[in-house]
This record gives structure tokens, sequence and C-alpha cells, in this order.
């Protein structure tokens, strides 16, 4: 059974949080009690019918001002898969959250309000959805019932978002069009007979068809150590294992492999999970790896393939990144870099650009990073990271800044 | 739901959960000095101790398991986290409520609903300054509650174990950032992408061995608010309510004064699977604390209950 991560952003009153309710009460995820909370919860607020919103805005702040404010995670499932929902805010300042709830996602649910049309956050989420590089992206056009299903209402949203999806979008990446109605469950997953016109998938028809290849495993191999296990008992006196996640790529038994940094090499002697002996390992599989001989490798370092000549180390390079933190960045500044589980001191450079995600712009002439802006940055650091272009091996090519002094984390960014 | 779609529903464990769990405890015990588990012996705790084991396997967990005990619990619970100590050879320490009572730190409840639920978070915070922990490992799960659909995998509590929605940081992809100032500490939780459901069928898959009040047993049980409560010397009974003896087992385990039972004949792990699908009752509902309101969990956190 595998696990299928979708991002869900929208505007406020696009009906999102009443989509993913939807989505949980007809997939029989919600259970009694819950749904005579809800129930309570509706008539209390003067609703005759179920307010399917009210299942997920969860803090009490939030029940007061009516939004959501955070990153919520939401899960269902089906027989074929589980599914989660990070499902985060819409407002305009919230990019940071977007960005945040977005990095894990294979798919990308955009709300658009049939009313209202395309409006400046349906260009933000667009965007982040190919600086992230998520290889699928649902445009749900909401609230059809409110346009009386009104075909060439939806032909026309479709028609003025053309050129902004080809403008932002990626080889591999795949962008579909549906007209639904959360409020009474039209193409959610079930189809309806008010709009004849449609002939597709509906939104979970959609999801359970969406095939992410498992690219990842012929990606370049990448394995982050995180810990050294050395147990020096009676039975394991000279035993020494590589615990960590594959971030890409796969490893196999009798592999010659490479330290980095400092460049080692050696072969694979034993993949191993909690004793069992495995032939092999795949990107996102937490295993064991020990080797033939001794070899210096401590957390932070990576193994890779010996054959792969090519596996950058990096200490000087540019970077997109989404500054998350009230506090402006300023180049010049040292930040604590972590990419994968590896921390080493940066310093950034210079900033290059500031880019203007809805209007597809960038300035140049930029002295700081505001929080949730993106740009580009030059930067440097103090020991060198086993990392890949972002677009080229996403699973490795992230990183996070972390605050020095306030040990908050202030911005994410995408190796260049 | 009917019994087809029951079916449909069970499915299997998503592997890639245990994956991620795994480099979440390696996480743990590279970024922190002075990190525990705690351990309830509820199926949520046993499962992390699981996830512990083959984090580190062939070498020992290398934090000890840290039980809150309230005097409370059942019996069997007890009896069950002393095996598991014993099995793993992980490192036990257990602190109890009744000493911070003694202490006139914390006040007993008294009245029908009277429980000390909310008095171990006096306990527990006292136990993280003795020893300095710096990252306590929970087995929250972010479908049991809504508060909880926001919590993060590493929680900054501050010197007081308060937990504040807006303070959280970000977290990306899979990065873990676990710095924190002196005095300040982290909750982890490992399983928080887990469901109910994931739980049950990993222990199912890994044939783990669980406390036996999961299973159907016969007990001594009173009826309140439509909920049935295991007998015992702490529940404070009012005089209609009358022991009777009835066929139970218990969804969840907390204290006796605040877990109900439900009627149930379910002696096998599948058999409890199935009930829990087609169960019109969501976990946390059989857990008295939660209903006192709304809005009851959000507040324990933001008090710096678990």
């Amino acid at each position: 059974m595998d696990i299928l991560r979708i991002a869900t952003a929208g505007s406020v009153d696009d009906g999102k949080s009443t989509l993913i309710g939807r989505l949980l009460y007809e997939t029989n995820s919600i259970t009694k009690d819950k749904i005579e909370a809800l129930e309570s919860a509706s008539k209390r607020k003067g609703l005759d019918f179920l307010d399917l919103s009210l299942l997920t805005d969860g803090l009490i702040a939030e029940r007061e001002q009516g939004i959501t404010i955070d990153v919520a995670h939401i899960y269902f499932s089906t027989p074929s898969r589980k599914y989660i929902i990070a499902d985060t805010p819409g407002h305009v300042e919230y990019t940071r959250n977007m960005v945040t709830g977005a990095s894990n996602a294979k798919v990308s649910l955009i709300l658009v309000d049939a009313r209202q049309g395309v409006v400046e956050q349906t260009a933000r989420h667009l965007s982040i959805a190919a600086l992230l590089r998520i290889p699928k992206v649902i445009i749900c056009v909401n609230k059809m019932d409110l346009v009386q299903y009104d075909e060439s209402k939806f032909e026309a949203i479709k028609a003025s978002l053309g050129s902004l999806v080809a403008q932002t979008t990626f080889e591999g990446q795949a962008v579909s069009y549906l007209p639904i109605s959360s409020l009474f469950g039209q193409n959610i997953t079930k189809p309806t007979d008010k709009m004849p016109w449609y002939q597709g998938n509906t939104l979970l028809g959609e999801l359970e068809a969406f095939e992410f290849a498992e690219s990842l495993a012929h990606a370049p191999a990448r394995f982050p150590v995180q810990w050294v296990i050395r147990p020096k008992t009676e039975e394991y006196h000279d035993y020494r294992g590589y615990a960590g996640k594959v971030s890409s790529g796969t490893f196999k038994v009798g592999d010659v492999i490479r330290a980095l940094p400092t460049g080692q090499e050696s072969t694979i002697a034993s993949i191993e999970k909690f004793g069992e002996q495995l032939q092999q390992a795949v990107a996102g599989d937490s295993v064991v790896i020990t080797l033939t001989t001794d070899v210096d490798i401590s957390r932070g370092n990576s193994i890779v393939l010996a054959s792969d000549k090519e596996a950058p180390l990096l200490k000087d390079f540019a970077a997109h990144i989404c500054w998350l933190d009230h506090q402006a960045l300023s180049p010049g500044k040292t930040y604590l870099l972590q990419h994968g589980v590896h921390q080493t001191k940066a310093k950034i450079s210079q900033i290059t650009e500031k880019l203007d995600v809805v209007a597809q712009t960038s300035t140049h002439e930029v002295d700081s990073l505001k929080l949730n802006e993106i740009g580009g940055i030059q930067l440097r650091t103090a020991q060198a990271i086993v990392a890949d272009a972002y677009a080229e091996n996403p699973a490795n090519g992230a990183f996070i800044l972390i605050d020095e002094f306030s040990n908050s984390t202030v911005g994410v960014g995408f190796i260049k | 739901m009917t019994d087809s779609t029951i079916k449909d529903k069970i499915g299997q464990f998503p592997r890639r959960l245990e994956d991620e769990s795994i480099y979440i405890m390696r996480e743990v015990a590279a970024q922190f000095e002075r990190p525990a588990l705690l351990f309830s012996g509820g199926k949520d705790s046993i499962t992390l101790v699981r996830l512990a084991q083959k984090a580190f396997f062939p070498g020992k967990i290398p934090f000890p398991l840290v039980h809150i005990d309230t005097g409370h619990n059942f019996p069997e619970t007890i009896e069950f986290r002393d095996w598991l100590a014993k099995e793993t050879g992980a490192e036990l320490i257990v602190r109890y409520v009744q000493d911070s009572i003694d202490q006139g730190k914390v006040k007993e409840e008294t009245g029908k609903y009277a429980s000390r639920n909310v008095l171990q978070t006096v306990t527990l915070l006292d136990t993280i300054e003795e020893f300095k922990f710096d990252a306590c490992i929970g087995g929250a799960r972010r479908d049991e509650e809504k508060a909880r659909a926001k919590e993060r995998i590493f929680s900054v509590r501050d010197d007081f174990g308060q937990w504040d929605a807006k303070r959280q940081r970000p977290e990306l992809f899979d990065m873990l950032n676990g710095r924190i100032a002196i005095g300040e500490n982290v909750r982890v939780f490992p399983i928080s992408n887990w469901t109910e459901l994931d739980v049950w069928n990993y222990i199912k898959e890994e044939k783990m061995e669980i406390p036996s009040i999961y299973f159907s047993h016969q007990r001594q049980v009173i009826e309140r608010d439509g909920m049935l409560w295991a007998d015992s010397e702490y529940l404070n009974k009012e005089a209609d309510e009358i022991p009777f003896e009835a066929t139970v087992r218990f969804r969840t385990v907390g204290d006796m004064t605040c877990t109900a039972a439900v009627e149930s004949e379910a002696a096998e792990i599948d058999i409890i699977i199935e009930e829990i699908l087609s169960a019109e009752i969501s976990e946390r509902g059989a857990r008295i604390d939660d209903k006192r309101s709304e809005a009851a969990m959000e507040k324990r956190k933001q008090q710096g209950y678990f």
C-alpha cells in the first residue's frame, strides 16, 4: 500500500475546508461521534446542513476568526492508497505555510472559485508547485453550483489559466482541470448529472489514477549517514553499521561505494533492517549499511556509488530561497545550513534576485528578502555538502537555514 | 459502513510510515543530548518502542523509557511495561503522581469525574527537570484530534512545557531542526502520520505483544453516560451505579478512571481491526477527559499536557 501526499491551497472562502471535509465524508473516514459533534456545531452556527469545513478548521483562534492559520495534516484512505493532505492557508501573506505544506507533496490541489475565476493566489500556487517540482497539479474549479453548472464559465477559467500554466509548468508535470461543487459533493468522489459536458475523472478518480513512478529509485544513489551503530557487545564486538534513510537511487550488497567528503572507497558488505538481511535498499528505505573495510564515516557524511564520479561536493553555490521568518534575510549574515541531516555554517554572499511569483518576473537590485518572499541567493558553506541540483534530484537538493540565535528555521533553499 | 466496505478498508500497513518513523528516532538520538521515550503502556507507545529497537539494532535503544505512573493504571499495563523493558533491555524510569500529591504540588480532584489525568502534567514536567531531558518522544498521532492535526514532529516547548501554536517551526521535507535554548525541550512525535488503523495493522504485521486489556475479557463495570467504566477502588461511584459483569475490551489504555470500555467479543487482532473499522465511536471518544469541552485538548496542550 503506498502513500500519496497532497498539498491543498486556496484563497479564503473558496471552499477548501469544505472540499476536504467532503473527501473525508464520502470515503467513510469520519466516525459517528465526529459527525455528531459536527451536527451540533453546525446547529450552533444556525445552519440546517452539515458544515463539513468544521472538520478541519482546528485551532480555537481559527474557529473564532473562521479561517485556517497553519498547516494541518488530514488522513484518509481507500483500499489501494493512504492519503495525507497537508492543508495550508490561502492568505496572501502565508507563502511560508504553502511552501511548508507542499514540500512533501506529490500532488497540488488548487482551488478556484467559479464565480471569481483566476486570482492572484492561483498564480502564486502554480508558481510554488513549479518551484517545488510537484509532478501533478489538479485545478478544481469549485462552486459550479453557483454558476448554474455553466460549461462556458469553466472553459473561460481554463483559458485564462492557459498562458500562466504554460509559463510555470516543467517537463514531467501534469496539470488537469476539474469542475466541482464541494458543497453538494459533485465530482468529488461521485460523478454528477448536473454537468454532462464533463466526461473526465472525479477528484478521487484522478488521485487514484495518478502513478508517481518510483523515479527516485533511478536517481543518483545518495545515502546520508544519520547515526553510527557500534553495539560493543560480545556478540557484535567489532560491528560498525551506518544507519540512515536512502535519499535517492538504489544501493545493493556488493556495490563499491565512496564516502564523502573523505573520498574513501569500500564495498557494501550488508544491508540490514532489524536483523533482516536485505539485498538492496531503494530511495525511502531506512536501513543500516555495513562495509567490508573500516572507513572514516560520521553523521552528516554521505555514501554514494564509487562509479558515480559526478557526485557533487558543494561549498559555493546558487539557490532559490523562500524566506520564512519575520526577520528579513540580509546578505553577509551567517546562518546554520541543514541539508538532510548535515548541519554546517553558511554565509549568504549575495542576493541575486527577487521573484514576483504572481507576475512571473524578477528584480535584481535586492538588499534583503522578507517573510514570504522568494529570491535567488549565492552562498558559501563551512563544510562541503553532498547535494544535487533540486530540479534534477529534488530528494537531495533542498536545505533549510536556521538562525543561530533564535534557533528558528528561517528559510528553505532549492539548489540551482 | 457495510461489511464489504469494511473489508475493503482494512488494507495493509503502508511500509513507508515505518521508514519515516525510524528516521525520526535516529534524528532524536543524534540531535539531542538527553532524550527519553515517554511510555504509557498503550499501543502507540509500544509501537514507539518497536520503532526505536529497529532504528538502532543491533545496538540497544540509546535512551530510557519513562513512565509517569498515576497510580490509577490498569495492573495489566504495569505488568506489561515491566516485561517490555526487560525484553528490550531498555532502561526504565518510573515517577509517581502520588509523590507530587504527597509533596503538595498538585491536589487530587474530587467528585464523580475525579481523575489524575490532568495531575500527571506536573509530575512529567518535574521528571523532565530532574533528568534534564531535552527531548521527549511521545506516541501522539495527528489523526486523533483536531488540535493534534497541527502538531509538528519536533514540537518545541518552553520552560513551562507550554505549546504555542504560533511559535512552531515550519518543517520542510524531512529535515528536522532540533536546536533549542537552555531550559527549552522538544516533544517528538515519530508516528504523527499514522492513523489508528495503521498502528493496529503494524502491530498485526509485526506480531507484537500488547497488554491483555486490549482483548476481550470479563470485567466488573458500571454504566455511566452511556459508556462502560471499569469498577475499581479509584472510581468515585454514585449510589445507583451498581457494578455488573460484562464482556469488554479497551480501545485505548489510560487511567482506570477515565478510559471507557466497549462491549466486545474480539479476542484476536483481526477481529479488533474489523471492529475498529465498523466502530461508530472514534478513539478519543472513549476518554472522558476530551469530552469536557470541544477545545479541551488544545487547552491542555497549552498547559504542557502531552
